[in-house]
């Protein structure tokens, strides 16, 4: 076990150096057009082949899985944290403020936030760069993320909150803050952390959506979401088996984030 | 001992299940359900479909010789103000109920095509000018009809109207083309059959159409289409995209068909709107010619074609495309992909490329961002490479892909964005369709709309002789007014034309005598001369 998941977090560390230096690795620009090769099969020049537009594959996949790689984990911190604020301190309080705060989260849920997404991407100032509508986009889904989170927390705190240890920091006159933020919070880790880890992944998949609905990344910046719409049509694929390399990677480094949850929920 | 055997044999023939004659269908796909039945309604793909399958016209324009042919009317004379149309019917034909067809049944459908309550969009086309459209009939086979005002390319209209029956209990059901609606599984599939009575019969007089009925099943995704034409579940597909047409000519060469250039087009303009939310010194560079000129020979429209079309396009010259035979423009060329020229006409507008930045006089860097919906992948290639070619001259393009709706909020509202790229799906040859593009007080002039006078003289200009070509009724005098039209539009590039798509379709071998041409509906413009192999049908 423990040599499973060493080799799951060796996988995501290499994944996530090759794409940190991906200017070093890849063999070409990510935007640069090879216009007399475009969809080029494998080859020593082009590891993974040519997209449509003639622009190496690889070095699209690397410099994609750095913007995936680096945002998703941001877009899931921030929704851990609202989730941990948010869940929290309703699990602590308990009572009405639960029943109100939870009542919110339930219709927060129910919201379409994909249009919402769509709305805000179609309010952006139109030359905003890439890079900042990329930004822009994954703070939204952290921002809007944090329901079920907060729902798995809320129960979780509200557990704590009845639990022999919080009742003996009460008995020692610890109230309010101090022993929400000294003995609940402390002890809500786990539960964070775990929703932190599955969280990752959604957002990945989230953006690839949003990709696939050509409302994600803007051109000529990759990113998962962008690659794996080639895998949209049968034509594109079929008789092209490298077309599959995104998503092996993206399986893969999903999997392997499961994975070392999985074993990290275990140890704690 | 012989004869009973005999009876016998007989009688055990007699009740053997006989196989019925051979029915032949033909099937292919439609991408949605027909929202209509009604031939005046009709405004979607799929309703215009079954309106071609199943009405009957009194002419229509050839579609490969794009020449206007006699159908339900054997001769048919315009007066010379343009006003009038007399029509000759022919004689002996009924709908597809048996009921007869006479000059009332063409006065009925007239009469409801211009009537204001039913709100045909295949009438728009023949709303002139304000009054009443008359409507006369002299015996059972003749017909006149007087508009308000002149319509020039009046007759090529009529294309387009079905016509209903006056007295049919039936009502827009009974039909006067080849083949009638006969089952109708809503979301799922239609059955047209043979009209029993349709009036065409081949030279050896048989009557047509040669195939008993046509399939129609509703299958929404190109995918599952082009598997299904594969795998030899439905005859043909009647547009393909370049990439399933690129996949197609690799694994079955003998189904793909492209029948050259197309009418459609793409193109790029740059936001005109003086009351933009725009940087004045941006609305500067979008209304100088010099600087639409040069981005458009910055563009590499081969390349556009070749890759982002996979071959399957051609650099586009002007408003029209040289698959309208008559009212192309022959003198007019596509524009050279030349950066020099196109810096040496940044400069002379005070542009210059320094460091690698283009700058203009006030030293602002060029940079604007393309609008195009998002989805469409033909779209979204074409701008990322504008956005390469772009970069080496200097000029930051960022690409905006936009749902749709916001798309055409920005465009037609609010007047939001920089510059937009889109296409034209075209069906009609005559210019006068286009008269809502090209007149500067339309709301589809989109680079610069609703202008209440001409704010260009070039644009001054482009009225007149839009209006011009409108009110004469002598063809070559129109196509000479025309010609200065495409002239003013190549030289001014108002729309940045890029590229011309071909038209794509697809196939089986199992039917004989098609002709795919690039009008609508490619494929099958011909349905009642077309036949299955006998083998192949009898195996279906």
């Amino acid at each position: 076990m423990k040599a499973l998941r060493a080799t799951a977090i060796a996988f995501l560390v290499l994944v996530a150096l090759a794409s940190i230096f991906a200017s070093f690795v890849a063999p070409a620009h990510y935007a640069y057009q090879f216009r007399e090769l475009p969809d080029a099969g494998p080859s020593h020049q082009h590891l993974l082949g040519t997209d449509d537009l003639g622009r190496d594959r690889f070095a699209r996949v690397l410099y994609g899985t750095r913007v995936s790689l680096l945002l998703a984990p941001t877009a899931a911190l921030i929704s851990s944290l609202l989730a941990l604020i948010i869940g929290g301190i309703a699990g602590f309080v308990g009572g009405w403020v639960e029943r109100i705060v939870m009542a919110a989260t339930d219709l927060f849920l129910s919201m379409p936030w994909l249009f919402l997404l769509l709305t805000v991407r179609a309010m952006l100032p139109l030359n905003t760069a890439p890079i900042l509508s990329v930004v822009i986009t994954f703070a939204l889904l952290g921002c809007l993320g944090w329901a079920g989170a907060a729902r798995v927390i809320c129960t979780d705190a509200r557990t704590k909150r009845l639990a022999d240890f919080v009742l003996l920091a009460r008995a020692s006159g610890h109230s309010g803050i101090r022993l929400l933020w000294r003995h609940l919070m402390p002890n809500l880790k786990p539960v964070v952390l775990a929703q932190f880890w599955i969280s990752i992944p959604v957002f990945i998949l989230a953006e690839a959506n949003l990709g696939m609905l050509g409302l994600g990344v803007a051109e000529p910046l990759p990113s998962w979401g962008s690659l794996l719409r080639e895998l949209q049509s049968y034509p594109a694929v079929s008789g092209q088996p490298w077309l599959f390399a995104p998503l092996l990677l993206f399986v893969m480094v999903v999997g392997s984030f499961h994975f070392v949850l999985r074993t990290e929920e275990s140890v704690l | 001992m012989k004869k009973p055997f005999l009876v016998l044999s007989v009688i055990l023939l007699a009740l053997v299940p006989r196989p019925a004659a051979c029915q032949s269908e033909l099937k292919f796909v439609l991408h949605s359900e027909p929202k209509t039945f009604n031939p005046l309604l009709v405004e979607d793909d799929s309703s215009e479909s079954i309106r071609y399958l199943t009405g009957g016209v009194l002419l229509r324009v050839n579609r490969l010789t794009q020449e206007v042919t006699p159908e339900l009317a054997t001769h048919w004379k315009i007066s010379r103000d343009g006003r009038t149309i007399d029509f000759d019917l022919r004689k002996d034909v009924r709908f597809s109920d048996g009921t007869p067809f006479s000059s009332d049944d063409v006065a009925y459908t007239m009469t409801q095509l211009m009537d204001p309550a039913v709100h045909s969009p295949t009438g728009d086309a023949f709303r002139s000018g304000d009054g009443q459209v008359l409507v006369k009939t002299a015996g059972t086979d003749h017909v006149q009809v007087t508009f308000p005002a002149p319509i020039a390319g009046l007759e090529r209209l009529f294309d387009q109207v079905a016509i209903m029956s006056a007295k049919s209990s039936q009502k827009e059901m009974a039909v006067l083309g080849p083949y009638y609606v006969a089952e109708n599984k809503a979301g799922a599939y239609l059955v047209l059959k043979r009209n029993p009575y349709y009036w065409k019969h081949d030279p050896s007089g048989r009557q047509l159409p040669y195939i008993d009925s046509v399939r129609l099943d509703i299958v929404q995704s190109q995918d599952t289409e082009l598997l299904r034409l594969v795998r030899g579940d439905i005859h043909f597909i009647n547009s393909l995209n370049p990439e399933y047409f690129q996949k197609l000519t690799s694994q079955n060469p003998g189904m793909a068909h492209d029948a050259g250039v197309s009418l459609d087009s793409e193109q790029i303009w740059f936001n005109q709107v003086a009351r933009a939310p725009i940087p004045d010194y941006k609305k500067q560079w979008f209304r100088s010619t010099n600087f639409r000129r040069a981005i458009s020979e910055a563009i590499n429209r081969q390349d556009l074609a070749r890759v982002a079309f996979r071959g399957y396009a051609h650099p586009a010259i002007g408003p029209i495309s040289p698959a309208n035979k008559f009212w192309f423009n022959a003198r007019l060329h596509a524009h050279p992909f030349d950066q020099k020229s196109s810096l040496r006409r940044l400069s002379q507008d005070g542009f210059v490329l320094k460091d690698g930045v283009l700058r203009d006089r006030e030293q602002h860097p060029v940079e604007f961002s393309v609008i195009t919906n998002a989805g469409n992948k033909y779209r979204e290639s074409m701008a990322t490479m504008i956005q390469q070619d772009l970069a080496d001259i200097g000029i930051k393009l960022n690409v905006v892909t936009l749902d749709f709706p916001s798309l055409i909020e920005r465009i037609t509202k609010d007047f939001n964005y920089e510059a937009c790229l889109l296409g034209l799906i075209n069906n009609e040859l005559d210019p006068n369709s286009q008269m809502n593009l090209w007149l500067s007080s339309s709301e589809n002039h989109q680079w610069n709309p609703m202008q209440k006078t001409p704010e260009t003289e070039w644009e001054a200009q482009m009225d007149k002789l839009m209006h011009e070509q409108a009110s004469t009724l002598d063809e070559n005098q129109r196509k000479k007014y025309f010609d200065e039209v495409q002239q003013i539009v190549w030289e001014q590039e108002p729309f940045i034309y890029l590229v011309n798509r071909d038209a794509l379709s697809a196939v089986s071998p199992a039917i004989q005598n098609v002709q795919p041409a690039v009008l609508r509906p490619q494929v099958y413009w011909n349905i009642e001369q077309l036949t299955l192999a006998p083998q192949i049908a009898e195996k279906r």
